[in-house]
């Protein structure tokens, strides 16, 4: 059941277009962590030989899950905007499945967060991707 | 001494746009983008003309750093299908008159891909090109800047390794 948190959260992502495009959904939201999954979308493929989902729309996905973690952070961040963001891809994804990701900001400090993050589809023992990335933290004065 | 005579402009022109366009359109997720490419020589420039649905932040309004990041690294896919299929096409060991997919080596797996965020991308178009600093038997490194209004005003740049599909089949 969706608590207000999370409704409040998936109402962010709702309002992001490029988030909106990729058929986002957020599942999860906590302290400075974020769940978001992405069905698997025949558009967003990028090699038509094996189906394989483009990295680039996984890249996107580990983006946005990565601004919903920092955002939800209790440090209280009130925007956020990508500095860097490195993605490791250690195998395809299994086409047909929903792509999930999972980020967590593990430190905040007064203008930069540090995020990482996670890749699965169906097999969860098995990451499709991994992530991190450094943040800019935004505050209302 | 006998000369082949150069073959016509347009023949060459034609055979290189569309080996350039058959490597785009085997890519979907280009597509969904709305990326295209211009060609001048052997030179690629990727354009990403502006559209809504790119936008990660309505605030500002900004691109969408996965939309950025998915433009640099399908910039440095295509480059370097392009690098391979351009010295094939060349010397003649593609057959221009069989360009389709199955005649073109597979597309490169990227193994790790790293964008740096420079500025905010602008609600406008943006441009992308691709170098590839090495280019091995399995392995590639490609660096790809991507600017809007100037040239010399990067909006992100990225660095990728890309595993190269085996050429023996």
């Amino acid at each position: 059941m969706p608590d207000k948190k999370t409704s409040a959260a998936n109402q962010f992502i709702q309002s992001l277009p490029h988030s909106v495009a990729l058929g986002m959904e957020l599942v999860e939201i906590g302290d400075g962590f974020a769940v978001i999954r992405m069905p698997y979308d025949k558009r967003l493929i990028g090699d038509p030989e094996t189906g394989v989902i483009h990295g680039g729309a996984v890249s996107a996905l580990m983006d946005t899950c990565g601004g919903a973690a920092v955002m939800s952070h209790p440090s209280g961040a009130n925007g956020t905007a990508t500095l860097d963001l490195r993605i490791d891809y250690m195998r395809p994804a299994t086409p047909g499945q929903t792509i999930t990701a999972r980020a967590e900001c593990y430190n905040a400090t007064r203008s930069v967060a540090f995020v990482r993050a996670t890749a699965t589809d169906d097999d969860h023992e098995r990451p499709v991707a991994a992530a991190t990335g450094a943040f800019t933290l935004e505050r209302s004065k | 001494m006998t000369r082949t005579r150069p073959e016509p402009v347009q023949v060459v022109k034609q055979r290189r746009d569309n080996a350039l366009r058959v490597i785009v359109e085997g890519v979907p997720y280009a597509q969904f983008l709305g990326i295209e490419f211009e060609r001048h020589g052997d030179e690629l420039t990727a354009v990403l003309p502006f559209n809504e649905k790119l936008i990660g932040n309505p605030a500002l309004p900004a691109l969408h750093g996965g939309a950025t990041a998915a433009f640099l690294e399908v910039t440095a896919i295509i480059e370097l299908s392009w690098s391979m299929v351009w010295e094939d096409l060349e010397t003649g060991r593609i057959d221009a008159g069989d360009l389709d997919r199955t005649h073109l080596p597979r597309l490169p797996k990227t193994i790790d891909f790293t964008v740096d965020y420079l500025r905010s991308g602008l609600p406008r178009d943006a441009y992308a090109r691709a170098r590839v600093n090495r280019s091995g038997r399995r392995y590639a490194s490609v660096h790809v800047e991507g600017w809007q209004d100037n040239r010399s005003r990067l909006f992100a740049q990225a660095t990728g390794h890309f595993l190269m599909p085996s050429r023996d089949e």
